[in-house]
């Protein structure tokens, strides 16, 4: 434990600053620091990191739903930099939380540096129903279970209706109908019709997978044994098909998720938007579609590359999952289990479209599946778009070295944008310098 | 402590011999005590991490098949790594135009501070130090800001020509916008040492040089500038370490930029991945390790060069 301590102290003074000095041991496995305020005195505290927009609320449900434990909440941040500090804890052999969210693509990452619980055998029979076979596959390993599923991230086409008004074009069904209107609204005078963004890989990532790629074949069962396939031709099709559009200046090349992309969509600068169910809430969090823009937002199925045999695919999409660090992990599995799992916290979850969710007691819920979705101006996106994207997708295969693959697309696809490679090429690059990692790790790569 | 013993000087032979091994041991033993609690924390806190951090570059850790001993073989990887070469190449490379722009800028600016002593000096030295008293994350948060196309004020002024505004974060003109950064930062603090150095100065030499007919022009080149050489050859090598650990500045900006800088973007900025986000402690010590080489390479160079006029080193 002591050299693992000194590790980590080592380490960050060898990265040479004081950004991350706070980061290891203070971060979540100190219960005296909560964001939320826990009301019930004596008794057993969970710790937990998660980033939802509404957080505080599902905390506060559970909290007041259970008298033998209470949830300790801290935000560390969202996505890579939450993962970074579970990283670093993991590697100092402390300070992780006792549960974690974590997107279901990173599962396999920390499950093979065996940071994680088998929660199987903690009460999983009596939840098991409440979700759908292909929830519980994304959070699995082989046969064992490392995630308690939260939500999904099914992608569709998000779009304005005034500007598809303004230049009288209807949601493109295909990928060539896409570009099609992106061209008639440049043609026009009109704003870029979407966005390439450098730092979305896993949103890169699944418009490949539904071209037909598979990046990754990984079988737990024999774990030295990994497929890297990243340059085949559907890959190579799908950046050439974007850097062409980034080319032809009929789509952006902003970084998404940033205070500028985030202006660009107020302003009306993309026509369209790809991103998944749990966008819109973002989006309301972030100040889009209120004020003016209210009611200008509505939402078409993905375009697809071959309209006679449709493929759905999904981005991101969440879960809970228990540490190796939690010192009671019967009462952290408990906690994973019953967190955003009430009825209150995914109402307002799936109301604000915070989190398209798989609790298949929210999912059959008529009222989600009629919602008049308030952002998309009274568009029954559910039962139209979001439904029918969920059912129809199939799950995938993640890579066990998941950060260091979307890393390294945000390279290649900033230099797609630079223009100084093309699609293919990049992909090429992508394949050599993945397989190269995977064999440095120690993998044999097929 | 020279002091000391020369004062006891003027005593017999015998008896001083007697004394001064007495009062050298004591002397010994104090300076010890005085020396004692920075030699720990030296120890402690610079070469321990050091030398363990040495000690985790020379193995390897992977995800199949654990932590085995390579000796070099991490440096081998780094001096061949592109990642870490384009890395190094970037941050030699904004050192060049760098550190030159910010030492002319600091040094015009101590120069006419120095010789105007109105109120108004006084009000522009603060302002002109005032970027250094803001934490570097909130000037870089504070600039990527103002170089946003949607809402900074670039977009207006350009406009106001009838042109369209650069984007400095985009990848060909990143390099411009960082510049900018740091020079805004820094160049006030490098002004504030030169400044000091300068009041240093003893005035006579000015007025020496007026009586033999020198101009302002000329008391500046000719004299000014070689009396504070020595600050001048201090903050070079400041910013040159400084620089070539470049860290902070595009770390904050890859939030709103992550496509243009890169995980790899400096050498600090790679390291700190490979230790954090991807939990390779060894290889991230490693090119800590060969970026600290690559510092020394460039100091010494420096200081090689600048060596004959100079009694710093």
């Amino acid at each position: 434990m002591k050299r693992r301590r000194i590790l980590a102290t080592v380490a960050m003074l060898a990265a040479g600053t004081g950004l991350v000095a706070c980061s290891s041991d203070e971060g979540g496995s100190d219960a005296s620091n909560c964001t939320n305020t826990i009301t019930k005195q004596n008794v057993p505290v969970v710790t937990m990191w998660g980033w939802y927009p509404n957080t505080q609320l599902v905390v506060d449900n559970f909290n007041k739903q259970h008298d033998d434990v209470q949830v300790c909440w801290t935000n560390v941040g969202q996505g890579s930099d939450e993962y970074d500090k579970f990283q670093t804890a993991i590697s100092a052999g402390t300070g992780a939380p006792d549960v974690i969210m974590v997107e279901a693509d990173r599962i396999p990452t920390f499950q093979i540096q065996g940071a994680l619980v088998d929660i199987k055998q903690y009460g999983f029979d009596a939840v098991k129903a409440n979700y759908g076979e292909g929830a519980w596959k994304d959070v699995s390993v082989g046969d064992k279970v490392y995630g308690v599923p939260v939500d999904g991230g099914p992608v569709a086409m998000i779009y304005r209706k005034d500007i598809f008004d303004k230049y009288k074009i209807t949601p493109p069904k295909t990928w060539a109908e896409y570009e099609q209107a992106a061209q008639k609204v440049k043609d026009a005078g009109g704003p870029l019709f979407g966005d390439l963004g450098a730092n979305v890989s896993a949103l890169t990532m699944a418009l490949q997978i539904q071209k037909g790629a598979s990046p990754f074949t990984y079988d737990p069962a024999q774990p030295k044994a990994i497929g890297v396939k990243l340059n085949d031709q559907a890959s190579k099709d799908v950046l050439d098909y974007w850097g062409g559009l980034a080319k032809k200046g009929l789509v952006g090349t902003q970084d998404q998720f940033t205070p500028e992309y985030i202006s660009g969509v107020i302003n009306g600068n993309y026509a369209t938007y790809i991103s998944a169910a749990w966008a819109p809430g973002y989006l309301t969090g972030a100040g889009v579609g209120k004020g003016q823009d209210t009611g200008k937002f509505a939402v078409a199925p993905l375009p697809q590359w071959d309209p006679a045999n449709p493929v759905q695919v999904n981005w991101g999409g969440s879960a809970f999952s228990v540490t190796k660090q939690a010192k009671k992990p019967e009462l952290a599995a408990k906690v994973a289990y019953g967190l955003y799992a009430d009825k209150e916290s995914l109402t307002d979850g799936w109301t604000n479209q915070i989190i398209f969710p798989l609790n298949l007691t929210a999912l059959k819920d008529p009222a989600f599946v009629d919602l008049k979705v308030a952002f998309f101006n009274g568009q029954q996106a559910n039962k139209e778009v979001y439904l029918p994207a969920a059912e129809a997708y199939k799950g995938v295969a993640y890579a066990p070295f998941g950060q260091y693959y979307l890393d390294a697309m945000t390279k290649q696809v900033s230099e797609i944008i630079k223009g100084s490679v093309t699609g293919s090429q990049a992909a090429d690059r992508l394949q050599e310098d993945v397989a190269k990692y995977a064999k440095e790790q120690g993998f044999t790569v097929q | 402590m020279t002091s000391l013993t020369e004062k006891r000087a003027p005593r017999t032979q015998p008896e001083t011999r007697k004394i001064r091994g007495k009062v050298h041991l004591r002397e010994h033993l104090m300076g010890w005590l005085f020396v004692g609690p920075f030699g720990i924390v030296f120890l402690a806190f610079l070469i321990a991490p050091l030398g363990y951090a040495l000690y985790l570059s020379l193995f390897q850790k992977k995800l199949i098949g654990g932590t085995s001993f390579v000796l070099f073989d991490n440096y081998v990887k780094a001096f061949t790594d592109p990642s870490f070469l384009s890395g190094a190449w970037f941050v030699i490379r904004f050192s060049l135009v760098s550190i030159p722009l910010q030492i002319v800028i600091a040094l015009a600016l101590a120069l006419i501070l120095d010789s105007v002593t109105t109120l108004f000096a006084r009000f522009s030295r603060l302002m002109i130090f005032l970027p250094y008293a803001i934490p570097t994350v909130i000037g870089a948060v504070m600039w990527g800001f103002l170089y946003s196309r949607g809402f900074g004020p670039l977009t207006d002024i350009f406009g106001l020509f009838g042109a369209t505004a650069p984007d400095f974060l985009s990848s060909d003109l990143i390099f411009y916008g960082l510049l900018n950064v740091v020079t805004w930062q820094w160049a006030g603090y490098y002004m504030i040492i030169l400044y000091a150095a300068l009041q240093g100065v003893d005035p006579t030499l000015y007025e020496a040089a007026r009586m033999d007919g020198a101009g302002r022009w000329q008391i500046a080149t000719r004299i000014k500038i070689p009396l504070i050489a020595p600050a001048l050859i201090l903050i070079l090598v400041f910013s040159l370490i400084g620089t070539l650990q470049f860290f902070n500045e595009p770390q904050i900006l890859r939030y709103l930029a992550a496509g243009t800088i890169g995980s790899d973007f400096t050498p600090n900025m790679y390291a700190y991945q490979q230790a954090f986000s991807l939990a390779n402690f060894n290889y991230g010590s490693a090119i800590s390790f060969a970026l600290g080489g690559l510092v020394f390479i460039c100091v010494y160079a420096f200081l090689f060069f600048t060596r004959k006029r100079r009694s710093f080193l």
